[in-house]
């Protein structure tokens, strides 16, 4: 199982703060993180510890069988990011 | 900053995001200053209510966040309805306060420069979203709505805000913030189709993705794109794979998704997305009856960035009752305050302002957000960006470098509010507001039914 970030993410920080485990990203600094769009989070390393769910001030984050049909795509994309990033020199 | 000693004062204006997150960064503390956060409307939290659009209400739910953060706070104050520049004067403010810190957005659209711009029924996309959102100065906008064409000019979100307000059902719309006036004219709507233009390829569309997507996924819509209109040119080619985004990459999969499908059978709207495609005439007699479009062509300027270039081709004229503007904000000086002409922003270095005569600090003044960095980034962005103008007003409040104002307590700047602003809404005043908007809402099950106009607003922010 694992954390999933929507749409709705507007880069507030605060998700990244508290993560235990590092596995928000792009972070502030990041050559990614001006043009992202939203934030997300890395399925292979979440422990689904609920921490970032707690702060995120507009509700943009679900754990993965929870989050709204609307938001289907989500775990993919967040896995997704994850995967170019790593592939890009 | 001393222990001993009253606490510095620090007067922000405008209480949108920019505003609020400074204001919380400044308040974080428990030795911190003492914070008046004036704000031009009766209401804080400038675009987060009035441009964040209504169906996107998880993205509202921030206001909680700016609720108990800035004014929840002890030593902060809200002055509403009261306009900096007008009310009270640039110099007013340097008098009773140690520092001043302006977050006053981009505050009119930037025009397109083309003839029949100004025509009835051809506005711009800022407006109308005010209208929507229930933004006091625009109650009156009454946008024609009897045409069955719209066409919106530009590929941002605010543009596909509007698209999706245009054509979003009924029945989903009353389910949101919208105001009042504008959900009754929206139900009355003739609107069937949305025409978006883009001046550039579909790979440098400003859309997110997650705009992008919605727009695909709306109940009774049809989303139409040509399949030749996402096909690249050599050179948006090689600048995605060289310089595009993550978003610009999902972005040109979800067009091409789009573009494949065949038309929902149920769909009674529709939404075309076009590229490459710049207006160069609004045209009608007394009002708007429909927009000269000239194709385009991306080329690489010398510098590297991208450019779109007219092609020699015959404009093509397409029919619309509205056009709505949408090719980003503007911001407007404010008297008395050094400002870039040329950028439209306050000349500022991390956020301390300038003047750019002499190159020399403006000791107390400072700028965040759009005021700062231009109209750009989205809500979260103002969070760092008020940190590090917050970071330079500790730093020189620490420093000693900012001179004692001339009229230091608060029951000195209070009398000058009490005698030229006879009805400021404070924090208890908004509280008032909101809390009966939240009430009206629950009767309604909206997460609010917001009070539209001045007045209504004026009166339920009366708590004196």
């Amino acid at each position: 199982m694992t954390y999933v970030i929507a749409g709705s993410c507007i880069k507030d920080d605060v998700c990244i703060e508290v993560c235990p485990v590092d596995c928000i990203h792009p972070k502030p600094g990041d050559p990614d993180f001006e043009t992202a769009e939203q934030l997300y989070i890395d399925p292979e390393i979440c422990i689904d510890c609920d921490a970032c769910v707690e702060v995120c001030p507009v509700d943009a984050i679900f754990a993965d069988h929870e989050t709204p049909s609307k938001y289907d795509y989500a775990l993919d994309l967040n896995a997704q990011f994850f995967a170019e990033r790593a592939a890009s020199p | 900053m001393s222990a001993s000693g009253p606490r510095p004062r620090v007067a922000i204006v405008g209480a949108g995001p920019a505003g609020a997150f400074a204001a919380a960064h400044l308040l974080a503390g428990t030795g911190g200053p003492e914070v008046d956060l004036f704000e031009r409307l009766p209401t804080p939290w400038g675009l987060l209510r009035g441009g964040v659009a209504p169906d996107h209400h998880e993205i509202k739910r921030l206001d909680r966040s700016f609720d108990r953060d800035v004014l929840d706070r002890p030593h902060c104050r809200f002055f509403g309805n009261v306009e900096v520049g007008t009310d009270i004067s640039h110099s007013d403010l340097v008098r009773h306060y140690t520092a001043v810190v302006y977050a006053i957005g981009a505050q009119t659209d930037k025009s397109l420069g083309i003839p029949g711009e100004d025509l009835p029924g051809s506005l711009p996309a800022t407006d109308f979203v005010g209208w929507y959102n229930g933004h006091p100065d625009r109650r009156e906008l009454a946008p024609d709505l009897s045409g069955e064409r719209a066409v919106v000019i530009g590929n941002g979100n605010v543009a596909a805000d509007v698209a999706r307000m245009l054509t979003l059902d009924a029945g989903e719309l009353e389910r949101t913030d919208v105001a009042d006036h504008a959900l009754e004219a929206l139900r009355q709507s003739s609107i069937a189709e949305v025409v978006v233009l883009g001046r550039r390829g579909p790979a440098q569309a400003a859309f997110t993705s997650a705009e992008l997507r919605e727009l695909g996924h709306l109940d009774g819509v049809d989303l139409r794109i040509d399949p030749a209109e996402v096909e690249l040119d050599p050179v948006s080619e090689e600048w995605l794979a060289s310089e595009g985004t993550f978003t610009a990459r999902r972005n040109l999969e979800l067009l091409r998704e789009f573009a494949d499908r065949a038309p929902g059978p149920d769909a009674t709207r529709r939404i075309e997305l076009r590229f490459l495609r710049s207006p160069v005439e609004v045209l009608g007699s007394a009002r708007v009856e429909g927009v000269k479009v000239r194709p385009n062509r991306i080329e690489r300027d010398d510098d590297g960035s991208l450019r779109a270039r007219p092609l020699d081709e015959e404009p093509e004229m397409i029919e619309c009752g509205l056009l709505l503007r949408s090719v980003g904000y503007q911001a407007v000086p404010l008297p008395d305050v050094p400002f870039d002409e040329r950028r439209y922003v306050l000349p500022n270095q991390l956020g301390r302002v300038f003047d750019p005569s002499s190159g020399e600090t403006v000791p107390g003044v400072y700028a965040v957000g759009w005021i700062k960095r231009g109209p750009t980034g989205i809500l979260g962005t103002n969070k760092r960006d008020a940190q590090e103008t917050v970071a330079c007003l500790e730093k020189d409040l620490e420093a000693g470098v900012l001179a004692r104002p001339a009229n230091p307590r608060r029951e000195q700047i209070d009398g000058l509010l009490a005698e030229t602003v006879p009805q400021m809404v404070t924090a208890e005043g908004w509280r008032s507001i909101d809390e009966l908007e939240r009430e009206r809402g629950l009767r309604e099950e909206r997460p609010r039914v917001k009070l539209a106009s001045l007045e209504e607003l004026l009166s339920a922010g009366d708590t004196r």
